[in-house]
């Protein structure tokens, strides 16, 4: 050490020692920056999670958002119709294992179930020889934002204010006023025809992929899950917190449920970075296979608690498009995950050895 | 036989191809956690990839390291730097090794799937445990950190070296200049 001191205080040495100290100061700086210590305002899966928890209170355990919800299983069966256009195995005629998950969104796991609320699906395609598919699709037309940013900052202006617990009109009227795409967007989310429940209802990716072929030719591609169920007749009468979760797992119990995956094939000009935007109808739809959920459990035990429906854990010949949302998603949902696995969970709402009492 | 002053031709090749690819690695983790943006995936998918490459080329370092030994310190340094220098590099090695593998069991327990490239999947190497994944993914954290605080006492060392005490040290792991004394072995 005294011979470092000695050399470091010769004379002339004074810029090797501004080098000795300078070059890991310097990169300390630079990896603090990465990090994103000095640029505060940048948005960071973190960000978003702890904007949900304040939402919606903490629900130690629980998905941050889409919190109330059940396990499916069944099997997806491709037709090969989509396989000109994506070289992915699952589209080939043969069955791929499914874990998916009903939901509601939101991120309060003891909410009500009720008409307009959204619902949605997310799946977990497995064909036998790798090549997995794993996406979350909803029952709405469109997305509420075009990024990450604005969905956080629409969150904040929604938040309940202290005296009414209720959130403050004005805020949200002001966000909507400088978010136009979104004032739209609800509106036309709000005109949706609402199906009676989770088994007749269709689920659209809103987001844009692109679809790969085996020549490497890439088409953009949206779609929906559409119910082969029928409406059921209107004279049965829903009642009970949980209604559309138990009318779901009780039809499951006694057969299995289908949907058909379209896909939407998109045509140059048709808006891909902005999933606010629905594209033109008419677009060319293919009928890519049909999903077969037989199965439901609980999410205490459940196959599908120990997986997040990250939309990016895409196969060969699938990849993202420029569209925004599905990034963001990937890494506030890898945020969500370690937090909630981390942590003691509660029972969820829906059991399927008890029913909730209430209403 | 004189004393050798350089690490093995290839020991130096794999050190700094290895320090820019770890140091990348680092920069690119930090990076990524913070984003929401576009850039997120793209980082995910050179940071898998990176790692597994990091780990293979850290055990053939390993094995080469044990076969062919390192130049020994000049006598003139103290005992406690003696024992700083070789801790550290028992830390690198050990930081280098148990970084991807961690990052390989984290994703397993997480039951994401491991993609290298399109179409190249690792298998599992534990088996899917959300807990586990949890403490995991924690673990990754705090090694990453470990790691960058080695290196930079590393680099600082190295520098020390190279520049104030010009022992030789530092030069073990450059080219030799042609007018540099010879190395016998």
């Amino acid at each position: 050490m005294s011979l470092i001191r000695q050399k470091a205080t010769e004379k002339g040495n004074l810029g090797r020692v501004g080098i000795v100290i300078g070059v890991p100061v310097a990169l300390a700086f630079a990896f603090i920056a990465a990090a994103g210590w000095f640029t505060p305002d940048r948005l960071t899966p973190a960000t978003v999670v702890r904007t949900f928890d304040s939402v919606d209170g903490p629900h130690p355990g629980f998905r941050r958002n889409h919190a109330k919800g059940v396990c499916v299983s069944g099997w997806f069966e491709g037709s090969g119709q989509a396989s000109p256009y994506s070289s992915a195995a699952l589209f080939r005629v043969e069955r791929s294992p499914v874990i998916g998950r009903f939901a509601l969104a939101g991120g309060q796991p003891y909410q009500d179930d009720a008409p307009d609320k959204v619902r949605s699906l997310a799946l977990r395609i497995m064909p036998a020889n790798g090549g997995e598919w794993r996406m979350g699709v909803n029952d709405i037309p469109v997305f509420l934002f075009r990024n990450a940013r604005d969905f956080n900052s629409f969150l904040i202006a929604s938040l309940p204010e202290a005296t009414t617990r209720k959130p403050d009109p004005a805020r949200i009227g002001a966000f909507l006023a400088a978010h136009p795409e979104t004032a739209r967007a609800l509106s036309q989310i709000k005109q949706r025809s609402l199906s009676s429940g989770f088994a007749n209802d269709a689920y659209n990716s809103l987001d844009t992929f692109l679809f790969v072929n085996a020549g490497g030719q890439a088409t953009p591609v949206r779609w929906t899950m559409e119910p082969e169920q029928p409406a059921p007749a209107q004279n049965s009468v829903k009642t009970g917190r949980d209604y559309l979760f138990d009318d779901l797992t009780a039809t499951l119990a006694e057969h299995p449920l289908r949907w058909k995956l379209m896909i939407v094939l998109g045509q140059p000009g048709d808006p891909t970075a902005d999933p606010t935007v629905a594209w033109p109808v008419g677009r060319t739809r293919i009928d890519a296979g049909t999903l077969v959920l037989d199965k439901a459990e609980g999410e205490d035990g459940g196959p599908c608690t120990g997986i997040t429906f990250d939309p990016l854990i895409l196969p060969e010949g699938i990849t993202p498009s420029d569209d925004p949302i599905p990034a963001a998603r990937s890494a506030v949902y890898a945020r969500s995950f370690t937090a909630r696995s981390g942590e003691t969970k509660a029972p969820s709402a829906i059991n399927l050895n008890s029913t909730r009492s209430g209403k | 036989m004189s004393e050798r002053k350089y690490f093995s031709p290839l020991a130096r090749g794999l050190h700094w191809a290895m320090a820019l690819m770890i140091l990348a690695m680092l920069f690119i983790g930090v990076a990524m956690v913070a984003s929401t943006g576009p850039a997120y995936h793209r980082l995910v998918g050179l940071h898998r990839p990176l790692g597994i490459a990091i780990l293979a080329l850290a055990f053939l370092r390993l094995v080469n390291r044990v076969a062919s030994g390192a130049p020994p310190l000049p006598t003139t340094l103290p005992q406690g730097i003696r024992i700083l220098a070789g801790s550290s590099q028992v830390a690198l090695y050990l930081l280098m090794i148990a970084l991807p593998l961690v990052g390989w069991a984290m994703l397993s327990a997480g039951d994401y799937p491991v993609s290298m490239t399109s179409g190249v999947t690792l298998p599992p190497i534990v088996s899917p445990d959300p807990a586990l994944y949890a403490s995991l993914r924690g673990l990754h954290t705090w090694l990453a950190l470990g790691l960058f605080g080695v290196i930079l006492a590393h680099i600082t060392g190295a520098l020390v070296h190279g520049l104030l005490l010009r022992d030789g040290v530092f030069q073990a792991m450059l080219w030799r200049r042609p007018q540099a004394s010879t190395r016998i072995e």
